[in-house]
């Protein structure tokens, strides 16, 4: 592809070998760690799932267990391959006797590692199978009725209660929506389990839960089949139990998922060596699922002025691209985040904005791109907030995005009203097909604003790649220079939760995720 | 007829102005959970009578979905109201910028302030604290970090109302600021209230200033709440300042650095 924007390929390729580097660099590190919410991913996808009489999911009963009795660093599927090879039982049975008081895992009698490898395998293949069929049903259904085309309409739902969810979800896809996202509660991101069932209370947002993931994904499929277009169901990998919740969303057919460990640490406080190692199991999972994931980079110019600081958005899309690369996931599921997020103020502003769109498109020429509205300048003035949302759209159609977060007249004042939402994808398909070709049409001027601009951005974003790599990413985030926040290597949430892994410690899920084409 | 309006306007009888004085007009735009079709445009017709419009008209709906119908109204409002009895509660004192502001405290406070600020409890979004705290500010107008005679810290989002009281006891905070960003549910109030009983408990509620904001935070819902002062959108960094400021002299706390001896 012939650069627009008279890019230089060198400058590209020196950009993602830094990123390459810094990313492989994390990698030792992520390798020789595990932690609480990896584990309880492991025993998840042995099929345990359900509750104790308190409520405790039994996940967090098994792995709180294992780490009491000073046993993490062997793992939970060793210590439940083994307790399978001397009680006979199912991972189930074991979980529920281990929540009864009937069964401590460390004192058994104790197998080899390949002993307990193989009687991990029918529930393995259990899994797999499940997931296979998710699969296969997603690509039955894109083949027979189909989808929306790119960009794809990108709305989200967030009343706190999931069978109301459910009504707006289906008004939205009707409306002409091709994904869905559920908005989680405020609060679900520093929670340390999963919470179970179908749930209707929540802040600003629904609890994550498989229950609720498998009620929405019957919702989007009736809908979808009414309307013959595919309509795919977003949630959010993140927070302390991004592991978790990508097993979740691969049993439960999600199709895109927020995931980046950048964005946990960054604005959620998540200490950093947690996030980073649930990162990697959670992207295998999506990789083999056939999971868009999105990351959080649009962020950034939420408190980062969107001018100056465009080039850590490109960065941290270059290092996210390459963490991606290393859990085997496809260019097309790559969703990398930015966003419209200029001071409407700035002369010319539009052209630095349509600069950057395309730049990230060139710089990622198969990436299913994440682009987000104007949030951080809309005022609660509705109708100069549509025209915000309609410069948005144009630079989306522009330069080829390929998730369009729908920006709404009333951000800034509430969580969408089905009106709001209506009024939102009118705007965006009313550009959408006025302007359909307007990016094969239109050319940059050789040495224009746009062209100078997107130079200028790689250039410096090639140039803090280089500081990271030769800083380390941890460092890098101490020093504050992604979205001006600083976070310490020991500080944050949910360091107590990971550990170095001990000599028997095996995780049968990554060799058998990263497996695919 | 070349006379501005405002001067035949009666401000004891004041209604909504479209191109004429006392013409009453408004829009609305609104759903109603019924089929598309012409009852529903009556039903809407009906329904903006009832709210007090005379001659609605109904310049634009259209289905949502099955079941549910959008309305662009346009109508005459007929209640009016008396401006001049109007009383809002304001935070008073003097409004100074950034660089007056840090002279003032040099000048007559003669130390530094220190403030401590956080999203609390399950608030995750950082967008208004930010924007008073931090260097950068918001919309040109730089934060308190960027401010003479200040010190700030800043604990982001999600902080326990615990953790930011503590905060505020190891640096001696002469001034509490929280941002709330969620109203859903009236979570705010929750979060709020929790914060003044919990001070209230320690004995610390008259030993520091407490304000908060957000956009849908008002001086007056911050006041019935135990609050000094209430700052909403289009308040910045140098209006919660001078606000602290003046306050801390009020107090007399010019010399009272520790919480102590206050």
């Amino acid at each position: 592809m012939t650069s627009k924007l008279n890019l230089d390929a060198k400058v590209v390729a020196s950009a993602r070998q830094h990123a390459a580097n810094i990313a492989h660099d994390m990698q030792d590190f992520i390798d020789r760690h595990t932690t609480v919410s990896t584990e309880r991913t492991i025993v998840r996808l042995l099929g345990v799932d359900g509750v104790d009489e308190v409520d405790n999911p039994l996940p967090n009963v098994l792995v709180d267990h294992i780490k009491e009795a000073g046993a993490l660093p062997t793992g939970a599927a060793y210590l439940i391959g083994n307790a399978i090879v001397q009680t006979g039982k199912t991972p189930q049975e074991i979980a529920e006797d281990v929540a009864a008081g009937k069964l401590e895992l460390t004192k058994l009698a104790t197998c080899s590692q390949e002993e307990a490898a193989e009687a991990l395998k029918p529930a393995i293949k259990a899994t797999f199978e499940r997931i296979d069929a998710q699969k296969a049903k997603r690509e039955e259904y894109l083949n027979t009725i189909g989808e929306g085309k790119e960009p794809y309409i990108y709305v989200i739902v967030a009343t706190g209660n999931i069978y109301e969810d459910v009504v707006q979800a289906q008004a939205a896809a009707r409306q002409g929506a091709d994904i869905i996202a559920v908005i989680r509660t405020t609060a679900q991101s520093l929670l340390d389990y999963v919470p179970y069932g179908a749930t209707t209370e929540g802040f600003g947002g629904t609890y994550a839960t498989q229950e609720n993931f498998r009620i929405m994904r019957k919702a989007l499929d009736e809908v979808g089949e009414e309307l013959g277009r595919y309509i795919r169901l977003c949630n959010y990998s993140s927070g302390m139990c991004m592991p978790e919740i990508a097993a979740m969303g691969a049993l439960e057919r999600l199709d895109v998922m927020l995931n980046d460990a950048i964005y946990g640490i960054l604005f959620r406080d998540i200490n950093m060596q947690r996030t980073l190692v649930d990162q990697f199991m959670s992207r295998v999972i999506i990789g083999y699922c056939g999971i868009i994931f999105n990351s959080g980079e649009d962020n950034y110019l939420t408190t980062d002025d969107a001018i100056e600081a465009a080039h850590t958005v490109t960065a941290s899309q270059f290092i996210n691209e390459q963490f991606a690369v290393l859990a085997n996931i496809p260019e097309e599921q790559m969703g990398l985040g930015h966003a419209f997020e200029m001071d409407p103020n700035t002369e010319d502003g539009f052209l630095l904005e349509l600069a950057q769109a395309q730049m990230a498109r060139e710089i990622f020429p198969k990436a299913r791109l994440k682009y987000m509205p104007p949030t951080k300048f809309m005022t609660g003035n509705i109708f100069k907030g549509h025209l915000q949302d309609a410069l948005f759209n144009l630079a989306t159609v522009w330069t080829n995005q390929s998730l369009l977060l729908t920006g709404m007249l009333t951000e800034a004042i509430h969580t969408p009203l089905m009106q709001d939402r209506y009024l939102a994808i009118e705007n965006a398909k009313y550009i959408f097909n006025n302007c359909r070709h307007i990016g094969e049409e239109m050319e940059f001027k050789q040495g224009g604003i746009c062209q100078t601009r997107a130079q200028e951005v790689l250039a410096k974003a090639d140039e803090l790649l280089a500081e990271v790599e030769s800083n380390g990413l941890f460092d890098t985030i101490e020093k504050g220079i992604f979205g001006g926040v600083k976070r310490p290597f020991d500080g944050g949430h949910g360091l107590e939760g990971v550990c170095t892994k001990g000599e028997n410690y095996f995780n049968p899920f990554i060799a058998l995720f990263m497996d695919h084409e | 007829m070349t006379t501005c309006a405002t001067t035949q306007v009666d401000l004891t009888k004041v209604k909504p102005y479209g191109d004429a004085l006392n013409d009453g007009k408004v829009q609305l735009a609104f759903t109603l959970p019924v089929p598309y079709g012409e009852e529903a445009e009556e039903c809407a017709k009906q329904y903006a009578k009832k709210l007090g419009l005379e001659e609605p008209n109904v310049a634009y709906y259209c289905e949502l979905t099955t079941g549910y119908t959008f309305f662009n109204v346009y109508g005459n409002a007929t209640p009016t109201i008396d401006y001049t009895a109007i009383v809002v509660p304001k935070v008073e004192g003097d409004v100074l910028d950034r660089v007056a502001c840090g002279e003032w405290i040099g000048e007559n406070i003669g130390r530094d302030i220190t403030v401590v600020g956080a999203s609390i409890e399950s608030d995750a979004h950082t967008v208004g604290i930010d924007a008073i705290f931090q260097m950068k500010g918001f919309h040109g107008h730089f934060g308190l970090e960027r401010f003479k005679n200040v010190v700030p810290y800043n604990m982001g989002s999600q902080v326990p109302c615990e953790k930011l009281i503590a905060k505020a006891k190891e640096v001696n905070a002469d001034a509490i600021l929280v941002s709330q960003t969620v109203t859903q549910k009236d979570i705010h109030i929750m979060n709020l209230t929790k914060l003044v009983e919990l001070l209230e408990a320690e004995g610390l509620r008259d030993k520091v200033i407490l304000a908060c904001g957000g956009p849908r935070i008002s001086h007056e819902l911050a006041q019935e709440l135990g609050y000094d002062a209430g700052f909403g959108s289009g308040k910045y960094a140098e209006h919660v300042m001078s606000f602290v400021m003046q306050e801390v002299q009020k107090r007399g706390w010019e010399k009272k650095a520790n919480i102590a001896d206050r």
